[in-house]
């Protein structure tokens, strides 16, 4: 190997010295940035700063698909491989790519690219979808192959339907909204306003808000605050949940795109609440635009008080950190996560204790979705029962739909909860392509569960959906039209789970791998009778007994296409 | 300050030490719950979930070697959800890795009667035999992963950090830093590692040559190159210039 020059890495690990583990994942992006990936000696010298064990740092580099501990080409080309973008012809222009990659001269550019099939990119209102270095590009199929490796091409942009704009009302514009724009659209003003109202006063209010957590969970909000609030500790962490890599989801990479700020708002009121003087946004690694957006903000509130010691001249400091994840699913569930950001494998933990006790770095953390805070600061600057207004008892407000697949016009909708189904999907989003009518959607993403046309009228709110035996998620909704093999969708699913399971525990590190190989064989059309019987005691054993939330729904949509479609999993 | 408390177990009310595991509590009871990846000197992480039970009221099936007894606890042991998932684990497993050394699992295999072929299009794991020193050999196809190795190397034990994992779900394999020999890496050939390993996946050099027929003679010649070399890395480390 040539020599490699290590001082620039030299110099950008001396900031991190100081704090330790924790700056590993940013050090080893650092890394990879200066190289295009990470050489031995480069980990060797991030080890010893960081004072990270050699053998550790490596299994950390190892755990995340964005690291590479090889060279890659000069390019690194990803094409999602995940059901929207199926849809749209991605794995054609895989192939289309590979195919003038292999052509092509060995000394050519063309020569020096990576080409890897990707998870869902969160772009999949613009399928089918690409990241070129990094970079996000619309509607791939539309670029020329040489424009494509170029990184030339539609930069996606937000597509914005529903028939209210509470947490939108700032999204669409065209750009990202900065600080002076935020503050003349009333910015801040729930801040100001939160800042002079006692803490548990807040929590009271965003309880009688009835804010139920939108990344998946459905957790009540204020009680999470009230046991972060109540937990005896100096100490006290706010983390947004920024990580969005459930296939189908694309929801906070627009709000954090297009309207920073209130995500910040959001998490400093989150923060006053509960007595926490810092906040981290864990934004997943291939997010680059919400990354620099959310990073401008940070700085713009910083500069402008927002952010630091005696905010707003009261008592109250608060720092915002930001941290970019590496590819790796698993780190959104929240004690990965907090694994993450002390610089380690992304393994879940056991619960309990949970994170209002025990979270980051063992301190009390509230962990909300950036869609959940994002309402913070409209519950606070009108009220809880101006917001109770919208929705139904049990799910009170507004909710981002994420649509994408075989509709008219993907896109991101908000929503009064309550509203039926087929409105969101025939009225407002255009119904299912033309010349085809509906087959399935699948709700809450690859963790969810297929909806039929007996599903059409049901109204989407946490208690419908629950009752009909749908998850509502992340707000998902992925449609197929009749012409659509759902087994082929379950493949890509149990794909995406066999990839990501981070192999911690038994049923979950081999059941997915299972799962997806009889898969496999079942799109082949090699039906074995005893198929039915292997998918649902895989399925049910991780659904029962899986240390995460991952392993625990990675069999969910396929039992419920079983369900659904038995006819597709027998044997004729 | 009560120390007992009462739970049931399997039908029957027995009174158990607050603060014990499912798994101590039901062992006081005389109710044995199968275990994989505990250790009585490791920390224990839940990997395995061979230990499930149901507790009524979870909406899960609870890994009963780290879940502790809460009063009124009402646990069965050997309900028809968990025998699916115990029997499906071990089935997974069989599938995966080489057992041909864990007689205790495959004791337990038989016992919940898994099917060993049950899972025909499996891709087992495979990797070569890593001979790179002269103390012990690494046969990752026979590890089932339970951690033992790696916890020792650190906190739980030696404070060496020498491995780690490369990969990550199924790919996932016990590593040192990019792969380099074991004698390259910060390991000091303690023999903990090999002492914990239930598979046979770590073994003593010189017992896995026994069992591929050397003679001890030959076992000497075998590894005396590799122990002086050894040697020599060793007074170059003590004597750096
Ligand atoms: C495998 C897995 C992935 C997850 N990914 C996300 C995610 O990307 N974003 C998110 O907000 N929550 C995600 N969650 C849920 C989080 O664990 C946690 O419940 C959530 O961040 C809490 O925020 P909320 O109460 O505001 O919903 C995930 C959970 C699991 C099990
Ligand atoms: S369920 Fe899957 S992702 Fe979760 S801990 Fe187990 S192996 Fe890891
Ligand atoms: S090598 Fe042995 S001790 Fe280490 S994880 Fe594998 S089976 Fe467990
Ligand atoms: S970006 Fe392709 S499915 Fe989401
Ligand atoms: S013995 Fe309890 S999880 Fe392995």
């Amino acid at each position: 190997m040539s020599e490699l020059d290590l001082s620039p890495l030299l110099h950008r690990l001396e900031s991190y010295h100081s704090q330790g583990r924790t700056a590993l994942l940013p050090a080893l992006h650092d890394a990879q940035q200066l190289y295009g990936y990470i050489p031995k000696p480069a980990a060797e010298a991030i080890a010893q700063a960081l004072n990270v064990p050699l053998a550790e740092v490596f299994g950390v580099i190892e755990f995340y698909s964005l690291f590479y501990s090889q060279p890659v080409g000069k390019t690194v080309i990803h094409i999602c491989n995940d059901p929207a973008c199926a849809l749209a012809g991605s794995e054609t222009l895989f192939k289309q790519i590979r195919f003038h990659q292999e052509a092509s001269p060995a000394d050519s550019p063309q020569s020096a690219l990576t080409i890897e099939m990707a998870p869902c990119l969160g772009l999949c209102e613009h399928a089918p979808a690409a990241l070129v270095q990094g970079q996000p590009i619309a509607r791939a199929d539309r670029q020329t192959w040489q424009d494509l490796v170029s990184g030339k091409g539609e930069r996606p942009s937000s597509v914005l339907g529903g028939t209210v704009s509470i947490l939108t009302a700032n999204c669409g514009l065209g750009h990202t909204v900065e600080l002076s724009e935020y503050l003349d659209l009333g910015g801040y003003q729930a801040l100001r306003k939160a800042l002079r109202t006692p803490p548990r006063q807040i929590i009271e209010e965003i309880k009688a808000a009835g804010l139920v957590g939108r990344g998946g969970a459905a957790f009540p909000t204020g009680l999470k605050w009230e046991a972060a609030a109540d937990a005896p500790s100096e100490v006290k962490y706010v983390v947004c949940n920024a990580d969005e890599a459930e296939p189908g989801t694309f929801k906070d990479r627009v709000l954090m795109e297009d309207d920073p700020h209130s995500i910040l708002e959001g998490m400093l009121i989150a923060g006053y609440a509960i007595g926490a003087q810092k906040g981290y946004i864990y934004i997943r690694g291939e997010y680059w635009f919400p990354y620099q957006a959310m990073k401008n903000a940070v700085e713009e509130a910083r500069e402008a008080g927002f952010l630091g010691s005696n905010i707003l001249d009261t008592e109250f400091n608060f720092e915002i950190e930001i941290r970019r994840g590496a590819g790796a699913y698993i780190c959104g569930e929240e004690t990965a996560l907090f694994e993450s950001i002390e610089g380690k494998r992304g393994f879940p933990r056991l619960k309990p204790p949970f994170p209002t006790t025990q979270g980051l770095f063992g301190k009390p953390t509230v962990i909300n979705n950036v869609e959940t805070l994002a309402n913070v600061p409209v519950i606070i600057r009108k009220g809880a029962s101006h917001y109770r207004k919208l929705g139904t008892e049990k799910s009170p407000g507004s909710k981002l739909f994420c649509l994408s697949g075989d509709v008219v016009r993907p896109g991101l909708y908000e929503v009064p909860f309550g509203i039926p189904f087929h409105h969101l999907l025939f009225d407002l989003a255009g119904g299912v392509r033309p010349g085809h009518h509906f087959q399935a959607a699948l709700f809450g993403g690859a963790a969810g569960a297929f909806a039929t046309t007996d599903h059409l009228n049901v109204r989407l709110t946490f208690e419908d959906l629950k009752e009909a035996g749908l998850p509502l998620g992340s707000g998902v909704i992925t449609v197929f039209d009749e012409t659509r093999d759902l087994r082929d969708i379950c493949l890509r699913l149990a794909r995406f789970f066999a990839e990501e399971s981070c192999g911690k525990c038994y049923p979950c590190q081999m059941g997915t791998q299972r799962q997806f190989e009889i898969m496999e064989r079942i799109v082949r059309g090699e039906i074995h009778k005893e198929d039915w019987e292997r998918l649902q005691d895989v399925g049910w054993t991780m659904t029962d007994s899986s240390l995460c939330g991952l392993g625990q729904t990675a069999a969910s949509a396929i039992l419920s296409a079983m369900k659904h479609f038995p006819h597709l999993f027998q044997t004729v | 300050m009560s120390d007992t408390i009462r739970i049931t177990i399997d039908q029957t009310t027995v009174q158990a030490a607050a603060g014990s595991t499912i798994l101590q509590a039901a062992r006081e009871a005389g109710i044995s719950i199968p275990t994989i990846c505990y250790h009585d000197h490791c920390t224990a992480n839940g990997l395995c979930r061979i230990c499930v039970v149901e507790v009524e009221g979870a909406r899960t099936l609870q890994p009963a070697c780290v879940v502790q007894i809460r009063d009124g606890m009402v646990i069965h042991t050997r309900s028809e959800r968990v025998i699916r998932s115990r029997r499906t684990i071990f089935e997974l497993l069989a599938s995966t890795v080489d057992l041909s050394e864990s007689p205790e699992i495959q004791a337990m295999i038989h016992e919940y009667h898994a099917d060993v072929y049950r899972y025909p299009d499996a891709e087992t794991r495979l990797p070569a035999v890593i001979d790179d020193n002269p103390m012990y050999i690494r046969d990752y196809a026979k590890c089932i992963l339970c951690w033992r190795c790696v916890q020792v190397c650190a906190e739980d034990a030696q404070y060496t950090y020498a491995i780690n994992f490369s990969g990550r779900g199924y790919e996932t394999q016990i590593s040192t830093f990019y792969e380099i020999p074991m004698p390259e890496s910060t390991c000091v050939f303690c023999g903990q590692c090999v002492g914990v390993c239930p598979t046979g996946a770590l073994k003593p050099k010189r017992q896995w040559l026994l069992e591929m027929g050397y003679t001890p003679d030959e076992i000497m010649n075998l590894t005396r190159s590799q122990r002086q070399r050894r040697k020599r890395r060793e007074e170059i480390s003590a004597n750096p210039s």
